[in-house]
């Protein structure tokens, strides 16, 4: 029997709209967990550009992406907000108590009276290289992770990109593998120095293979890879290939959250605008992945989303509590909860 | 205004006045130019707003740095006048640029 974690609200989506619910939940006493596809909080802000200035957070003229995420953690630090970091959530049931069941695709059970969907543009996945015909492969011979080394035994691998997955798994790969075949569309990589060193060491000693190009076509059947074809700046190249590990970065998709019976606007998550609550009572959306008319995309306005998220949150947490409006400039009683006063 | 030209996949000519400052990206999105997908918002984070610069311009547009070079590992069929739109900032000297949408980003 698999633990379960329980609850008052799960989160899902640690990005800053995700974090800032932390706070405005806490402030209600509702202890919060969020799950994430990264290994890190921030989702988007730490993905893609934690070097970034933004220049619209209020009372901040200019504050990086980065810079902004750990600001978040620092302010909802008193609440403890606990983190499940690297899973997917998959599945969704609603109990008899009212209450949700939310399981992540490593099979962690988690129970909340709460579901706040701040997901953003959807779960970072790894990107499909854009090479004609890769479907029927993917699954079988081309694999976007390394699970387990022993699978690429004996094997003639493709490594695809230039960056440090690329040139890891070529290193560590290599002892394994009956050939290695770098596919990178520069002689450049993005990679540790180190790494790109040892790998044109190895290549010097006829250990693996360094090929200058971008795939261009697939040879194999029943999902069965032969061989790869590399467009090169001498032409076409035709390389031994029954592995490949495309490394194309992430993209962000929606995920098993478009199976939850959330009626999706365009792949958006449509909500009220008082309490940001989806069609289904209990579950809210806020953030980028929410639809409202009027809609901004701001990080500003997920801020604003979540406050109101919290008050509605907290009659389903404590039904017949009366919920008193309070600042956290004059109320010694918020004042406690952030640990500001004794 | 300095002019420019996009040429989507189709062959469809898209002429538009751009303000000096601009990112060729941005003018793409506020005139809906089929193609440009620009997911990351002009970050520099995604590679969705790749485009071939006409050979006839190349020289004047210059060529990526390295960040976009990078990034630009991440698009579909990269050419050596591959360029992200979001890096190129509009200015006089590329008044009457053309440039191409390719078949898809990524």
């Amino acid at each position: 029997m698999t633990a379960i974690t329980k609850t008052d609200v799960l989160i899902v989506g640690a990005g800053p709209i995700g974090l800032f619910a932390v706070f405005e939940l806490g402030l209600f006493d509702m202890k919060c967990h969020l799950i994430d596809i990264l290994d890190r909080p921030g989702g988007q802000c730490a993905e893609l550009y934690p070097e970034k200035p933004i220049y619209d957070i209020p009372a901040w003229p200019s504050i990086s992406a980065q810079g902004l995420v750990d600001k978040l953690l620092e302010q909802i630090a008193p609440f403890k907000p606990e983190f499940t970091y690297s899973r997917m959530v998959s599945s969704l049931e609603r109990l008899d108590d009212g209450s949700f069941r939310v399981i992540t695709d490593e099979n962690e059970v988690f129970e909340a009276k709460i579901v706040v969907i701040a997901a953003g543009g959807g779960s970072f996945q790894p990107k499909r290289p854009p090479i004609p015909g890769i479907e029927p492969y993917e699954g079988k011979s081309v694999f976007y992770s390394v699970r387990r080394m022993e699978d690429f035994r004996g094997h003639d691998l493709v490594i695809v990109g230039g960056g440090d997955s690329a040139l890891d798994w070529t290193l560590n790969l290599q002892p394994v593998a009956k050939s290695v075949t770098l596919v990178h569309r520069r002689p450049e990589f993005r990679a540790a120095p180190d790494s790109v060193n040892k790998m044109y060491a190895m290549q010097e000693m006829k250990q693996l293979e360094f090929q200058v190009g971008q795939v261009t076509g697939l040879t194999g059947s029943d999902g069965q890879l032969v061989s790869a074809t590399i467009k090169g700046p001498e032409g076409d190249v035709e390389v031994p290939c029954t592995r490949m590990l495309p490394f194309f970065g992430l993209t962000m998709k929606l995920g098993p959250i478009a199976e939850w019976g959330l009626n999706l606007h365009e792949n958006l998550i449509p909500v009220d605008t008082e309490k940001f609550q989806t069609s289904v009572p209990g579950i809210f959306a806020v953030g980028d992945i929410n639809w409202y008319p009027g809609k901004l995309k701001l990080i500003l306005s997920g801020f604003h989303e979540v406050a109101l998220m919290a008050q509605a949150a907290k009659r389903i947490v404590s039904p017949g509590e009366r919920i008193v409006f309070q600042y956290t400039t004059s109320s010694t009683s918020l004042q406690k909860k952030l640990g500001v006063v004794d | 205004m300095t002019k420019l030209t996009f040429i989507a996949h189709d062959g469809t000519h898209f002429d538009v006045d751009a303000e000096n400052g601009s990112t060729v990206m941005e003018n793409a999105i506020r005139n809906a130019v089929p193609g440009i997908e620009a997911e990351c918002g002009g970050a520099c984070a995604c590679a969705t707003c790749h485009v071939y610069v006409d050979e006839a311009w190349t020289a004047e547009v210059g060529e990526p740095e390295a960040m976009e070079e990078d990034m630009l590992d991440f698009a579909y069929e990269v050419q050596p006048n591959s360029r992200l739109s979001c890096q190129i900032k509009v200015r006089d000297a590329l008044d009457g640029l053309v440039v191409r949408v390719p078949a898809r980003q990524g």
